[in-house]
């Protein structure tokens, strides 16, 4: 238990950043188990219209979530570019595609706002805040409500004014 | 001492013996005389003792001593086991269950709430001298002295009980030679146990060993100092015992005393039978053939002794050998391309040990249904107790092995359909009498392994389903209309009672009857994998039969196409593959079907049920490729666009994010490392 206190510690500032329609967006490294190229994905059918598929990461069946159709964002097609972060919470693992993903940045919690007001309904429910380094904006994603989750604590955090 | 290491294998262990202990007891009720069960029932109750003490769990160790106590007089014949002490162990069986179950969950056994069993244990123990006086039914016990005199002066007294002076007396008849043996060991002997175990086995090449005192429990256990007696009965002579036994090194000496006719004297210690002479020598008969029987079976000692494995460290395994499929096929694709021998050489091995290897994996993965079983007898011990009811319990196939996924989840639908059997199926004492049945209802529990599935039937021998009953009730639900009920034939009839909510039990009871059940238990096999039947006769009585599939990790499956998407659809669902012209679909109640083999075939189309797009347009004289479909008495046709063939596929879940998604079971990857769904026609129904 105490190790893991201290992995958190040591990394509860850090944040892999990546893109989507020019826009840079955060997520906590403590949930991101790898970065992959995008490989086949595998379309379900009857599953929500934001789940695009499931890809074989090494044997796993991981099922990727269109973050554009999460926000409302115009279709973009899969470029070179394109990474899938795979994320690991509470034993749940999902895939993000993203445009672009390529740095890891320390964000202290005091240049975190709340980000009311600026954010679309659809993305304020799943943003928990807007973190600031030097003149970069970068939107910080609640996994849990992306997840679908009815997380306590990251449901206050979300609304604190 | 740090004892939380060893925690997990406490629970396991006292698990295995308080099951064990549940066996030994049921079996006990029916025969209180068995003297070997008796001895293990002690055996059993001292482990958990010494375990309980070990892990610092008191109250265990309190509640095992004051069995043990008990125990201790069954075992030396100064209580009887009569319904009474049966029930009162089986009491503190299911408290010690209790305990474990905390200390499981909570890492400690928590309050004592043991004090009642143990004053009870106590006063049985006290009382023991008034015991007679229960348990006019039982068998009675009888002590007898053996006296060996060698000559008049130089007499010892062996006691023994009344089996073993039985065998003396059989054996002296069939002119057996009967030898008391003491074993002296050498006082610097270090593996005094060991050494006795020898001597066991050397022994019992020419002999047969009916006592030894202290006894072969305790021998093992090492509980003697450096001497034990044994007696055997051999047909060989003193001479061919010697020669053997002088092989064996750390034996001081042995002193042979041959047991005739002339210099042994039975004497009995129970005053009351002392007359009772014949009686004895016929329940001999029986005892020693007994015995025999229960040597030729060691079958008891061999249950419960299982390799415990972690079930990560199986999955592991399990990810392995699917790895190794997959390079399989990817190398079978590659065959096709270079057509090199080597290339087909390679391939070939390959094939044979994926094979051999998912085979040892589904091996390490099987268990013996047994674990499920064997909570049953006790299970339906306690209904037919509490309904009033005579029912004899009858298991077979307990060995037969299944995966160890279905063990878990097999257990509740069976509780139910036993529950079920017991409580509607089987008819009270008084009517059976009155429909000329046997009073003594009977529940069978089958299973067998049938090709590549496993078959479990819970049979029983009561009053039926009463298909007037359900038809009614499925009318009064809606689930019928009038007009059907003259023309539905029995069998579909039988399937109503697979609906939620729907019961045909006129009172409600605490066991089942709810009407929550049998759709529950439905629901459980398919999403095994597996299919449930009834048969009923009335007044003969009800067969479910289930069918689960062997595995459940590995199935063979047909890969088709639809649009540019592949599929998986398993092939132990598939009953055949045909093709069918367009123009013969005909639209009933806007239902596509077409007439096959005489039969209206309901035709659905898996591009619509997945909603496939980019599909071309089709002519209307094209042919349709149908794969016929079967679910238990239902079947229907998928309309697929191409057959790609049929494969080995790993099943993977689609995981948790994914849960359930209707028309797809899960997931498997294909030799190009791309992923088919697996699609569940079962949802399709």
């Amino acid at each position: 238990m105490s190790q893991l206190d201290q992995k958190q510690n040591s990394t509860i500032d850090q944040y892999v950043i990546f893109r989507l329609q020019e826009e840079s967006y955060g997520v906590s490294i403590h949930y991101v188990e790898i970065i992959e190229k995008v490989s086949v994905i595998t379309r379900v059918p009857n599953a929500a219209p934001y789940i695009m598929g499931v890809i074989n990461l090494r044997g796993e069946i991981v099922p990727v979530v269109n973050l554009r159709q999460m926000f409302d964002l115009e279709e973009a097609s899969i470029t070179d570019e394109s990474r899938i972060i795979i994320l690991s919470v509470d034993d749940i693992i999902i895939g993000l595609m993203t445009d672009s993903s390529s740095e890891v940045l320390t964000i202290p919690q005091q240049d975190i706002e709340n980000s009311s007001g600026v954010l679309s309904d659809v993305e304020i429910s799943a943003i928990k805040g807007i973190g600031k380094v030097g003149e970069r904006m970068i939107m910080m994603l609640d996994i849990h409500k992306i997840l679908g989750f009815k997380n306590q604590e990251s449901t206050e955090r979300s609304f604190e004014h | 001492m740090d004892v939380n290491q060893y925690m997990d294998m406490f629970i396991d262990e006292s698990k295995e013996h308080l099951q064990h202990m549940n066996d030994i007891l049921l079996v006990l009720e029916k025969n209180p005389e068995d003297e070997k069960e008796l001895n293990e029932l002690f055996r059993i109750a001292h482990t958990i003792k010494g375990m309980s003490g070990t892990m610092g769990f008191n109250h265990v160790l309190n509640l095992t001593h004051q069995m043990e106590n008990v125990m201790d007089l069954v075992r030396n014949h100064k209580l009887k086991v009569t319904g009474d002490v049966v029930d009162l162990l089986f009491d503190c069986l299911d408290q010690l269950e209790q305990y474990i179950i905390k200390i499981e969950n909570d890492q400690s056994e928590g309050e004592n709430v043991s004090n009642d069993l143990i004053q009870e244990l106590q006063l049985l123990t006290k009382n023991k001298a008034s015991t007679d006086d229960i348990g006019v039914a039982e068998e009675k016990k009888i002590d007898v002295g053996l006296i060996i005199s060698q000559d008049i002066t130089n007499s010892k007294s062996i006691e023994v009980d009344e089996f073993v002076a039985g065998m003396i007396k059989k054996a002296i008849d069939k002119e057996y030679n009967i030898y008391n043996l003491k074993i002296i060991l050498n006082a610097k002997c270090m593996l005094k146990s060991a050494r006795a175990y020898i001597i066991f086995s050397t022994l019992e090449k020419m002999a047969e060993i009916i006592h030894a005192n202290p006894s072969i429990e305790d021998i093992e256990d090492e509980k003697f100092d450096d001497s034990f007696e044994l007696i055997v009965i051999t047909k060989k002579n003193k001479e061919d015992i010697m020669t053997e036994m002088n092989t064996i090194s750390e034996i001081d000496d042995i002193i042979y005393t041959e047991m005739t006719d002339e210099n042994i004297v039975f004497q009995q210690d129970d005053q009351e039978n002392a007359t009772d002479e014949i009686k004895i020598t016929d329940g001999n008969e029986n005892v020693l053939e007994k015995v025999k029987s229960d040597e030729d079976s060691p079958k008891r000692s061999k249950t419960g002794k299982t390799v415990r494995v972690d079930i990560d460290r199986l999955d592991n395994l399990m990810n392995l050998v699917s790895e190794l499929i997959i390079i399989k096929t990817r190398l079978e694709d590659a065959h096709q391309m270079t057509q090199q021998k080597s290339i087909s050489d390679t391939t070939e091995q390959l094939e044979r040990i994926t094979t051999s290897l998912h085979d040892a994996v589904m091996k390490v993965r099987m268990v013996p249904i047994e674990r499920v079983f064997n909570r049953f007898p006790r299970m339906v011990r306690d209904l037919s107790k509490d309904l009033g009811k005579d029912i004899h319990l009858q298991m077979s196939g307990e060995d037969t092995e299944v995966d160890r996924t279905v063990i878990d989840e097999i257990g509740d639908p069976l509780i139910h359909l036993i529950r079920n059997a017991i409580d509607h199926g089987i008819e009270d004492r008084e009517t059976r009498i009155r429909n000329h049945k046997d009073q003594e209802g009977t529940l069978n529990l089958i299973a067998y392994p049938d090709g590549n599935s496993v078959v479990i039937e819970v049979q029983d021998d009561g009053k039926g389903i009463d298909i007037e009953k359900v038809k009614i009730k499925a009318l009064d639900k809606g689930l019928l209309s009038e007009a059907q009920s003259q023309l539905i034939e029995d069998k579909e009839v039988i399937q109503f009672l697979f609906h939620p909510g729907f019961s045909t039990a006129d009172k409600v009871s605490d066991l089942s009857g709810r009407g929550v059940g049998l759709d529950v238990v439905k629901t459980k096999i398919e999403t095994l994998g597996g299919i449930v039947e009834v048969e009923s006769q009335p007044m003969k009585g009800t067969r479910f039969i289930i069918r689960l599939p062997l595995t459940l990790a590995i199935i063979q499956a047909l890969l088709v196409h639809v649009g540019d998407e592949k599929y998986a659809i398993p092939l132990n669902n598939i009953r055949e593959i045909t093709t069918i012209q367009e123009e013969n679909i005909r639209k009933v109640q806007g239902k596509e079907v077409v007439l096959f083999r005489q039969t209206t075939l309901p035709i659905l189309r898996l591009a619509d049920l997945l909603s496939v797009e980019g599909l071309h347009e089709r002519e209307s004289d094209e042919e349709f490729t149908v794969v016929i479909i079967n679910h238990g008495d239902k079947t229907f046709g998928l309309v697929v666009d191409a057959l790609i063939g049929q494969q080995e596929v790993v099943i993977k879940s689609l995981g948790r994010y994914l849960a359930t998604i209707k028309g797809i079971a899960g997931a498997t990857i294909l030799g190009n490392g791309t992923v088919a769904l697996i699609v569940d026609t079962n949802s399709f129904l």
